[in-house]
């Protein structure tokens, strides 16, 4: 096993020991990152060639130089007898949605393609202080408009390890991708509809979405204001809890975030799950949608091999003791959707408002007649297609004699999904439950360009992972299993807001149960192949 | 103006907060006016990507004096909105506002018009953040814009009127009540040289009797009262005009401008814009605790109209006189502060001393009563000269300016320069004898019915003494003398 293979916290620990430096680690990881990258996401790229389809093409800016200067002052540090902190050595990835002080953050877009921040992203900062060290930025759908990665205007775009032909999942499809192929142990992503979760089960990892105000949005390019949450992208439970004890907390640079106190996630990590109501809901085992053609909702169930894995996870919980609670009704989930669509579009066109070519990022380099010719030049110029689809969206329902029909209603429909939550978890209610099994997709991934450009279908591979955002409750994906595509199946388990460490202490308990299971063996392509 | 026609006029005013640092972000906020540009300036206000707010709780604090002053209902829950429109001046192309549910509600003030006092509603009150500023410059053919986001993000309260005003000197009444307001919170200049004030009137006008009101017009870049009160006549003039002819007014934006003294047409409103205002997902709900708005509350100063009540009640003043001291507070506390200090001075007195000497000094100089030498205590002390009839009303004046020029007491001032009064009466009567000798063909006049001359012997005598004589004392003597010569005649 090669040094990038090695969890956080087994890094983190040789680091401390000084068994190895962090600069080996890093080199180790570069080294990774060269063999199984290809080249980054770049502007102007129209075709991909055939051999850019076997590399995962997870970064947009590499900054190996920057990490080199930050590993060597951890070694330095450590030299000198004292501690980094408990990320000390291990490299992590950052989506670029983040703004990083002196590196391009570019949010996938070529409206921010010359843009550099002059400020760090506090969650970014907190993993740099905690001893990480940040080996670049990784691409993402634009504005982390999608869930495939095929949006991003830095192109070749990412591509999922286990097989190159399919999409990793998105918007933070860069972060998983790395993670899955050792292209660091850690990556930042963020999680508006699923844009955590849904990659992390594309792409065989642990990814979680903490609850709405736990984690500082201070730096990230804000999509759905009230949707967003940077959130945890690692390979196993233990280092995902490492990554979120660090950048959990209340940031006075954002009056969201929350004062509620961070618990101690680590020391309830190997408490089992004896005792604990864990529920299965029908609701979540299928997906209903509108025929674009019909306007008509047609429902299909999942993924028949994702249902299984379910289930299986349900039959491990349970021999450890849980208690599972069938058939919870969770009756506005399929209207998470719909209500995404409004209120996410919403404030998305908003949040886009600034670009607008005047202060910083693209402005057209063609002769403009008056301010409005500058605005629709470079605004047109500089944005690829879903920001124009949102925008268009976003001002339509928001309009005035729309808002009460779309934006109002849609308000509305989220405080039902909330009160889905509210009743599962109650302490004194019918189901009292610790958490909710569910798997995380309806289906594992798909292949490149098989969806993309139909919109409305590609945003239900987020019917099941967008009801928390709704809700602002957390929830975490697991690998379990792969289909017989050889692709990773994710479950997921949410939980009442702030059940974070509730959350991770059944994750740890499934992983550490399903250890010795075959599939475990099984390694990305991109990865296995190095081995040839 | 047509008497058949009602002019029916609310206003919306913008005061900035006089806060240290911006409304969501730690930036200093500084005299736009002077101030080099893009100098108070970080990513939060310059809206670059990623970056959120944070309220500024001073500016919090500060609308609630306000909107506790103007006796509003204050919502212990309130709600941030964004306000879209793309404008280089706006960097997030949204403006942090509130919107359904503003701070505060339902306030009214009391002004004082020149037809009595009069009870103004408020509609409402509510936080907001201040733009950049914009400067066009034409050079050499090529026309360009720059920006200035010095004043973007500077705290902004909006207040509401509603349309309770029917005339300028209602309008102009009631900015300056208002005005006189924040002065006293002591959380805005007042100056609307600057800006940091603006007002703007919505005028319409409707026929006598019609419930319904007129198509209005709003009324822009007003940059005094002054430039108000004139906009305001002109505009209600203008639509009157206009309907009389058989026209219809439309709903627009007019700018004034001040030199040609006329509106122009800015931009037609027809339809309302829409900005597409959505609660602020940035920031949660604001709460203020109602102990917070109690102490608040309690710590309000004693506020321009109640104090103009108890001016006149407590001092006897007359309700112009008392209206020109509360105006302003600092005015106001050398005002009580000099009649504490001298009692045996009536009060009247110190009043016509102040809105008549003092502010002509103040006026001549450009200073004001905070940064002019003269104190209270010195203030007091010249008063009770005059009072005691050391020196008389004139002399008193010569002092006033001298003492305003070097800070130095009265006594001071009239020692050195030898100024008591003259009121011995055998040197009275001496130099009033000396006038009336000197003056032969004058006093014959007088004595021929030509009466009025008394006063020019009086003149003659104060001249002698260089003023310093005690006028009452010349008038009677002179009095005497004068009445003598014609028995004696």
């Amino acid at each position: 096993m090669e040094l990038c293979d090695l969890s956080a916290e087994q890094i983190a620990s040789l680091v401390h020991k000084r068994e190895v430096s962090a600069r080996e680690v890093l080199e180790a990881t570069l080294n990774r990152v060269s063999l199984v990258d290809g080249r980054p996401g770049q502007l102007g790229i129209e075709e991909t060639t055939p051999d850019d389809e076997k590399y995962v093409h997870a970064f947009i800016s590499l900054t190996a130089e920057r990490a080199r200067v930050q590993a060597d002052e951890v070694d330095r540090r450590l030299a000198g007898g004292e501690d980094p902190g408990p990320l000390a050595g291990v490299p992590f990835t950052v989506k670029d949605i983040f703004v990083v002080r002196g590196t391009p953050s570019t949010a996938g877009s070529r409206i921010l393609a010359n843009f550099v921040a002059p400020y760090t992203a506090t969650p970014v900062e907190r993993m740099e202080q905690a001893g990480g060290i940040m080996l670049g930025k990784v691409n993402l759908d634009e504005f982390t408009y999608g869930s495939s990665n095929e949006s991003s205007a830095f192109i070749p775009t990412p591509r999922n390890p286990w097989n190159p032909a399919y999409v990793p999942g998105g918007s933070s499809g860069g972060s998983t991708a790395a993670v899955a192929a050792g292209e660091g142990a850690l990556s930042l992503g963020t999680d508006t509809a699923g844009s955590i979760r849904q990659p992390a089960a594309f792409c065989g990892v642990v990814g979680m979405k903490p609850t709405y105000g736990r984690v500082s949005r201070y730096g990230l390019i804000a999509f759905g204001s009230s949707l967003d949450c940077p959130g945890p992208v690692a390979r196993t439970v233990k280092d995902a809890t490492l990554m979120l004890s660090v950048i959990a907390g209340r940031d006075p640079h954002d009056q969201t975030s929350v004062t509620v106190p961070v618990p101690d996630y680590a020391s309830r990590l190997e408490a089992g799950v004896k005792g604990l109501r864990i529920g299965l809901s029908p609701d979540y085992f299928r997906i209903t949608f509108v025929d674009p053609h019909t306007g008509e909702l047609i429902e299909r169930p999942i993924d028949p091999e994702v249902l299984a894995a379910t289930r299986r996870a349900a039959d491990v919980l349970a021999s450890l003791g849980a208690e599972i609670i069938e058939d919870v009704p969770m009756p506005h989930t399929h209207y998470g959707i719909p209500a995404y669509f409004v209120i996410s579009r919403v404030e998305a066109a908003s949040n886009l408002h600034r670009y607008d070519g005047v202060k910083y990022g693209y402005r057209t380099p063609e002769y403009v007649t008056d301010l409005r010719d500058l605005y629709r030049k470079t605004r047109g110029q500089g944005f690829g297609l879903q920001p124009k689809l949102r925008i268009l969206m976003g001002m339509y329902v928001s309009a005035a004699q729309y808002s009460e029909q779309y934006y109002v209603r849609a308000l509305r429909v989220r405080s039902l999904i909330r009160r889905d939550f509210e009743t599962i978890f109650d302490p004194s209610g019918a189901y009292r439950l610790d958490a909710l099994l569910t798997p995380t997709t309806p289906t594992t991934a798909f292949t490149m360009q098989e969806v993309y450009g139909d919109s409305v279908l590609m945003q239900y591979a987020d019917e099941l992972t967008v009801p928390a955002n709704h809700a602002g409750v957390p929830g975490i994906s697991l690998p379990a299993g792969l289909d017989r595509k050889g692709l990773p199946i994710g479950i997921q388990f949410l939980g009442a807001d702030y059940a974070e460490a509730t959350l991770l202490q059944i994750g740890f308990a499934y992983e550490q149960a399903t250890l010795g299971e075959d599939w475990r063996k099984r390694k990305p392509q991109v990865v296995e192949r190095l081995a040839v | 103006m047509n008497a058949s026609y009602e002019p029916v006029i609310g206003l919306e005013i913008h005061a900035e907060l006089l806060t240290a640092s911006k409304m969501f972000c730690a930036c200093p906020v500084l005299d736009v006016t002077e101030a080099e540009p893009n100098r108070a300036v970080c990513p939060v206000c310059a809206g670059m990507p990623g970056v959120l707010p944070v309220i500024n709780q001073k500016a919090v604090e500060y609308a609630l004096r306000v909107a506790l002053a103007l006796n509003c209902e204050i919502f212990e829950t309130s709600i941030f909105a964004r306000k879209n429109y793309f404008y280089p001046d706006l960097p997030k192309g949204y403006q942090i506002s509130q919107y359904e549910f503003p701070l505060a509600r339902n306030g009214y003030l009391p002004v004082i018009t020149s037809a009595g006092e009069k009870i103004v509603r408020i509609r409402r009150v509510h936080l907001e953040e201040d733009t950049g500023k914009l400067t066009h410059v034409e050079d050499n053919g090529i026309a360009y814009s720059l920006v200035d986001l010095n004043r973007a993000g500077i705290p902004l309260l909006e207040i509401v009127t509603e349309p309770d005003l029917h005339s300028p000197d209602e309008v102009r009444a009631y900015a300056e009540g208002l005005r006189s307001v924040l002065r006293y919170l002591g959380v805005n200049s007042g100056d609307m040289q600057k800006g940091v004030l603006r007002i703007e009137p919505n005028i319409s006008v409707r026929k006598l009797g019609d419930e319904k009101l007129g198509t209005r017009t709003e009324v822009k870049n007003l940059n005094s009262f002054r430039a108000l009160e004139r906009a305001a006549a002109y505009e209600i003039e203008r639509q009157i005009a206009l309907l009389e002819s058989g026209g219809e007014v439309r709903q627009q934006t007019v700018g004034w401008d001040d030199v040609k003294q006329v509106t122009f047409t800015q931009r037609y409103k027809e339809t309302e814009d829409d900005y597409r205002y959505f609660p602020e997902p940035d920031l949660p709900p604001l709460v203020v605790e109602k102990s917070w708005i109690e102490e608040i509350r309690r710590s309000l100063p004693e506020l321009p109209y109640p104090r103009w009540k108890r001016l006149q009640q407590m001092y006897g003043l007359g309700s112009q006189e008392a209206a020109v001291l509360v105006a302003e507070r600092a005015v106001a506390d050398f005002f009580e502060d000099t009649v504490k200090l001298a009692p045996e001075v009536p009060a009247r007195q110190v009043a016509i001393w102040i809105s008549g000497s003092l502010f002509g000094l103040l006026n001549l100089s450009g200073k004001s009563i905070e940064t002019t030498r003269i104190t209270p205590e010195l203030f007091a002390g010249l008063l009770r000269q005059v009072e005691t009839g050391q020196i008389n009303q004139n002399t008193a004046k010569t002092v006033l300016a001298e003492m305003f020029e070097t800070g130095r007491s009265a006594t001071e001032i009239v020692t050195d320069r030898g100024l008591t009064q003259i009121s011995d009466e055998t040197a009275i009567a001496r130099l009033v004898s000396q006038v009336l000798d000197e003056n032969p063909a004058q006093v014959q006049e007088y004595l021929n019915g030509k009466t009025g001359l008394q006063n020019w012997l009086f003149g003659q005598v104060m001249r002698l003494t260089a003023g310093q004589a005690n006028p009452s004392l010349v008038r009677q003597e002179l009095n005497r003398q004068l009445k003598v010569l014609s028995t004696t005649r």
